[in-house]
């Protein structure tokens, strides 16, 4: 390693004190962030026993007991719920994505009439919060014979979703040079694969918006709730919402159901999560 | 020069913008229409009322005090949020703007980790924490010296503590928010004030922050009409009732319980959608605020 150049500012204290206060800060807010998620996988590789009487302690030799992941395998169909919360999850992002795309390439490349109408009557939905709908939603979903169904679901995160998708994807579109679009067509290509040429170029921005719908879908209680509580269709967060109901008392089972429930998102969130800064830095500082 | 043909239909424009337009309309532009026009029906949605379910939730004894509690507990939420959530969110970014930290991304991402859980797991962790059951909250309460109370349990301290909760829980996006901006202000505005011999203090508070008010500003708006939906925390950490005693009840829960029904009563769909109204001329009224008093003045810099 090479050693640090010494000038004369390297013996002001403001030098190191200043990123040790940064680090100090830093490093103890991190732990209130992450101790209690911490301290429930930790304690989810324990019996009951062991979470009451040493609850800090790390789950190994005798304290380790996978007893309460036996439990919730058994007791509860954590597969479907673990595949519904996906299909809904990964079936919404890809509607959001194509459709809004669809839209923001339609609003964006063609001039004609109402053309403004309908840009403002697109974007009037990022300030609606569709919760307030709830009702009317219901009766439409039952009205449709779609109750108790993902698909209600993917219905109504779709519809939620698209007012950012169109609006930040038209921000991207109007950045293509159209100089490639006109060669394409020159080349006696149709709209349709003029859309299709463009597309491939909004990866950044595709998937910083993936992310940030995500969350929300996945994380979703109100709807699940509402629209689709039957067994069949009930998602992972509903899922594990009414076991942790039933369980009051198997400490071993909520906290190993609690840490199931974490996984999924962690791991989408890990894969994702250098694209969602580099799409988010991307799309601010301008060029 | 491409120049469109006027004569023929350009049928490829309504193919793009069918589907999205069709499903926008039907799931979300028309339920909210919708919604508007029960609420001026009877419970039964047969007989056209006016404005009685209004009028019955403004001054009706059943109503009125409990909608008022509810929009008292969501506007304390949504200040605890201004002062505590969005300063830490500043506060956080701030620091991890700054240059050369070493592990600015694993912090990033650890800070995150929380705004990433559902609520059922936020809620029920911090039941476990802050529950006398299990003594995790009482020995940290003795470790930094504080006499150990169930907060969550108490009338007096359980709205405070559940809006801590989710200012936990939602600091990163504020943090996300702010970090975008700070990245976006251009390095040579920084160098010309280090040049003039800025401290780090004055840098930040003389060049940076103005640069980013306009961010202060959207973050606020999100945070007004996320608090004022908020439901989930309070339905996972302490149920539909709200309890103890009602005591964190906000206006997302007492919509839910209102046209969902709890217990032994039977949800009420006309004052549930009345309700839904009346959150959303909030949010509205709000909103054009921010947009007419304050997206307005604040000078947004070219940079």
């Amino acid at each position: 390693m090479a050693q640090p150049k010494t000038s004369p500012n390297a013996l002001r204290p403001s030098r190191w004190l200043t990123p040790l206060l940064v680090h100090a800060v830093l490093g103890s807010y991190t732990l209130v962030a992450i101790a209690p998620v911490i301290l429930v996988v930790l304690n989810s590789f324990k019996g009951s026993q062991a979470i009451f009487q040493q609850p800090y302690a790390l789950p190994i030799g005798a304290n380790f007991d996978p007893i309460g992941y036996t439990t919730v395998f058994e007791q509860t169909a954590i597969f479907r719920y673990l595949g519904n919360s996906l299909m809904v999850t990964l079936g919404s992002i890809l509607l959001i994505l194509l459709f809004g795309a669809m839209t923001a390439f339609g609003l964006t490349e063609y001039r004609f009439r109402g053309r403004g109408f309908l840009t403002l009557y697109a974007l009037i939905g990022l300030m609606i919060p569709i919760r307030l709908a709830t009702v009317s939603i219901l009766k439409l979903m039952v009205a449709l014979n779609l109750q108790d169904t993902i698909w209600s679901l993917i219905m109504v995160y779709s519809a939620q979703g698209l007012p950012m998708a169109i609006f930040v994807l038209s921000q991207y579109m109007r950045q293509v040079p159209s100089d490639l679009k006109d060669a394409a067509r020159l080349d006696g290509a149709n709209e349709y694969q003029v859309f299709w040429l463009v597309v491939p170029l909004m990866r950044p921005a595709l998937a910083t918006l993936a992310i940030f719908v995500m969350l929300p879908i996945w994380n979703d209680l109100w709807f699940p709730l509402v629209l689709a509580p039957g067994e069949a269709s009930r998602t992972l967060t509903l899922g594990a919402q009414q076991f942790l109901g039933q369980f009051q008392t198997d400490w071993s089972a909520l906290l190993a159901m609690l840490t199931l429930a974490i996984a999924p998102v962690l791991v989408l969130y890990l894969i994702f999560s250098r694209q969602l800064i580099r799409g988010l830095t991307a799309g601010t500082v301008k060029g | 020069m491409l120049r469109p043909n006027k004569s023929r239909p350009r049928w490829h424009i309504a193919v793009f913008l069918a589907p999205a337009l069709l499903l926008y309309s039907i799931v979300l532009v028309f339920p909210l229409l919708d919604t508007l026009r029960l609420s001026l029906f009877s419970s039964n949605g047969e007989s056209f009322v006016g404005l009685s379910n209004y009028q019955r939730l403004f001054t009706d004894s059943q109503w009125w005090p409990y909608f008022w509690r509810a929009l008292k507990n969501t506007v304390l939420f949504f200040i605890l949020h201004m002062l505590l959530q969005n300063p830490l969110g500043l506060l956080l970014a701030a620091l991890l703007d700054s240059k050369n930290l070493r592990g600015r991304s694993i912090y990033r991402t650890l800070l995150f980790s929380p705004t990433m859980l559902s609520f059922v797991i936020v809620g029920f962790v911090w039941q476990l924490i802050l529950s006398p059951t299990w003594g995790i909250a009482p020995a940290i309460s003795e470790f930094l010296g504080v006499r150990y109370r169930p907060w969550l349990g108490l009338e007096s301290t359980s709205l405070p503590t559940v809006a801590l909760i989710s200012i936990w829980q939602f600091v990163g996006i504020p943090m996300l928010f702010f970090m975008t901006a700070l990245l976006a202000v251009p390095q040579d505005i920084l160098e010309a004030a280090r040049v003039d011999g800025a401290s780090a203090w004055q840098l930040f508070w003389r060049v940076k922050f103005p640069l980013i008010l306009p961010t202060v500003g959207i973050v606020s708006i999100l945070t007004f009409i996320g608090n004022f939906n908020a439901f989930d925390l309070v339905y996972t950490a302490k149920g539909a009732l709200a309890g103890p005693n009602f005591s964190t009840d906000l206006l997302g829960t007492f919509f839910y319980r209102t046209f969902y029904g709890f217990q032994l009563q039977l949800g009420d769909y006309a004052m549930g959608t009345t309700i839904a109204v009346v959150i959303f001329l909030i949010i509205l009224f709000g909103s054009l605020l921010y947009l007419l008093g304050w997206q307005r003045k604040v000078v947004t810099y070219e940079l």
